[in-house]
């Protein structure tokens, strides 16, 4: 049992600094970024690459952020260039482009068949089962470094900006600054965030393959950020645990309702999570951690 | 003159809205732009300031060729702008959206002047400029783009979206800014009013001036108020 809560907390923490990242571009800036899994990928399968080619962890953690900030550039530009709308559109079809090039690069990422082998965290000290709990604690510092940097962010003469882009980029302008820039940086910064969740990630499970990122690790990302409160960093913490109390509570579901299957627990999974948005949306729209404005 | 522009024509990509505009404003002066709807006032207005992407003609602030420079320049030059309706950031509090304003030697002193010039903002710096009422938003927007301490303010239809209650107090606010050597260039719909608190004035339309002149004559100009300026609320 607690080998397991270990695990689900892992999962947890690996979503809060997903949530972090998009609650910076979206809760503070007003970035639509619906191709969160696509850099949550590219950290995955930046950092599981070479630490199979032979490099040790922290540098290929570090590595795996900067690549998904540098493919994040190209996307923060058109985002200049388009409305709120289009730029979902966009970053969800990148997403999809992103994972379809893993299926089909076999020479690079094995495709389908799937990267095994990847080196878990800590294995290499010998200290066996609790080599988990140390990958627990390194996410949870992680976590707070994240969740420290974003408040200080947001309380800077920067982040008074970046959330002044949100209400009006015009006004921006206005008072002789550009949120273009901005808006670049912002982007780079939240999808470095989604490249460490990638690493960490790769190296819990110790295998990739592409039908791991789905749009829907996406929207569990949203539905987090909204339950918890956009524009709250205490919400991303708060909606990354509840999503998984629901994730993982409604397992345990199915212990009441034999007669469902495991595959069809699954999509009654998903509904749960469909249902507690939408109850959030209607008797909580701002969120956990949310005031009413 | 402190602003010359100079047979400015502009556009946002396409056909030209600015058909070759010629004005000025000279110190501590308050010069309104009144017109008909889609005349070009705002579009003049934002080529002054440099958010207009396509721009020929020549623009000089105090004797600088401003042709070409980017906002953030124009603003170190000594212009502001109060852009039309949306010009606060309604998630930020008070203090925010004064403390915002990026380059600002001395801000708290200089913030601090400007919560003394505006005291109704006084009691509502912790609260979000969401909460404030049309004519508070106003002040703050005043207040902010003052902080930089320009010596011309473009305001761009500054009694937009206000409730006629709310007008007279922001013509009243306009009215002090030459005292404190800011000259102004103001975009107005109710053009009589406004030119009632100005130097001069011009008129608008289809991008091009029709007239010209000192406020007192445009008023009394029968001809061209029927045509341009409309009975006044």
């Amino acid at each position: 049992m607690i080998a397991y809560l270990i695990a689900v907390g892992i999962i947890a923490l690996i979503y809060m600094l997903l949530t972090i990242g998009l609650n910076l571009q979206y809760g503070y800036t007003g970035l639509i970024n619906f191709g969160v899994v696509a850099f949550f990928a590219i950290g995955a399968y930046t950092s599981a690459l070479l630490t199979l080619g032979g490099w040790p962890l922290v540098p290929a953690f570090v590595v795996a952020i900067i690549v998904a900030a540098i493919v994040a550039y190209p996307i923060g530009l058109l985002s200049l260039r388009l409305s709120d709308d289009y730029l979902a559109v966009v970053t969800l079809g990148f997403s999809e482009v992103v994972r379809l090039a893993i299926q089909q690069e076999r020479w690079l990422t094995h495709g389908v068949q799937g990267l095994p082998g990847i080196p878990r965290m800590f294995l290499s000290l010998g200290i066996g089962d609790y080599a988990e709990l140390a990958t627990l604690a390194v996410l949870v510092l992680c976590n707070l470094a994240a969740i420290g940097l974003m408040l200080h962010l947001v309380r800077s003469p920067y982040g008074r900006l970046i959330q002044a882009i949100r209400d009006d980029e015009v006004a921006v302008e206005a008072i002789g600054k550009d949120p273009r820039r901005l808006k670049v940086q912002v982007f780079m910064l939240g999808s470095g965030l989604a490249g460490l969740a990638g690493a960490f990630y790769a190296h819990f499970i110790t295998y990739l393959s592409p039908d791991q990122f789905l749009p829907l690790v996406t929207f569990y990302v949203w539905i987090a950020m909204i339950i918890g409160g956009t524009g709250r960093t205490t919400g991303a913490v708060a909606g990354s645990l509840i999503l998984m109390v629901f994730l993982e509570g409604s397992r345990f579901a199915r212990d009441w309702i034999p007669s469902v299957s495991e595959v069809q627990m699954a999509s009654v999974r998903l509904a749960l999570v469909g249902l507690a948005l939408i109850l959030f949306t209607i008797y909580r729209p701002q969120g956990m951690m949310g005031s009413r404005r | 003159m402190l602003l010359e522009v100079n047979d400015v024509r502009g556009s946002y990509g396409g056909t030209d809205i600015l058909h070759g505009v010629t004005l000025n404003v000279g110190n501590r002066e308050i010069v309104t732009i009144a017109g008909t709807n889609g005349a070009g006032k705002s579009t003049l207005a934002k080529a002054v300031i440099g958010l207009l992407p396509q721009v020929s003609g020549r623009i000089e602030f105090a004797g600088r060729d401003l042709t070409g420079l980017p906002v953030e320049d124009r603003i170190a030059a000594g212009l502001a702008y109060v852009p039309q309706v949306a010009n606060v950031f309604l998630s930020l509090t008070v203090l925010e959206n004064l403390k915002v304003v990026p380059n600002v030697r001395d801000a708290t002193t200089r913030i601090a002047r400007q919560l003394d010039a505006f005291p109704a903002l006084k009691p509502r710096l912790r609260q979000r400029a969401a909460t404030l009422s049309g004519g508070e938003r106003q002040m703050l927007a005043f207040a902010r783009a003052l902080l930089t301490q320009p010596t011309l303010v473009v305001l761009d239809e500054p009694t937009a979206a206000l409730a006629p209650s709310l007008v007279q107090q922001v013509f009243d606010l306009v009215i002090q800014l030459p005292a404190q050597d800011v000259a102004v260039l103001m975009v107005e719909q109710r053009a009589r009013q406004a030119l009632a608190i100005s130097d001069r004035g011009y008129i608008l339309d289809q991008g091009r001036v029709v007239l010209a002149g000192p406020a007192t004559g445009l008023l009394a100009d029968d001809r061209m108020a029927k045509l341009y300026l409309g009975s006044e609320h």
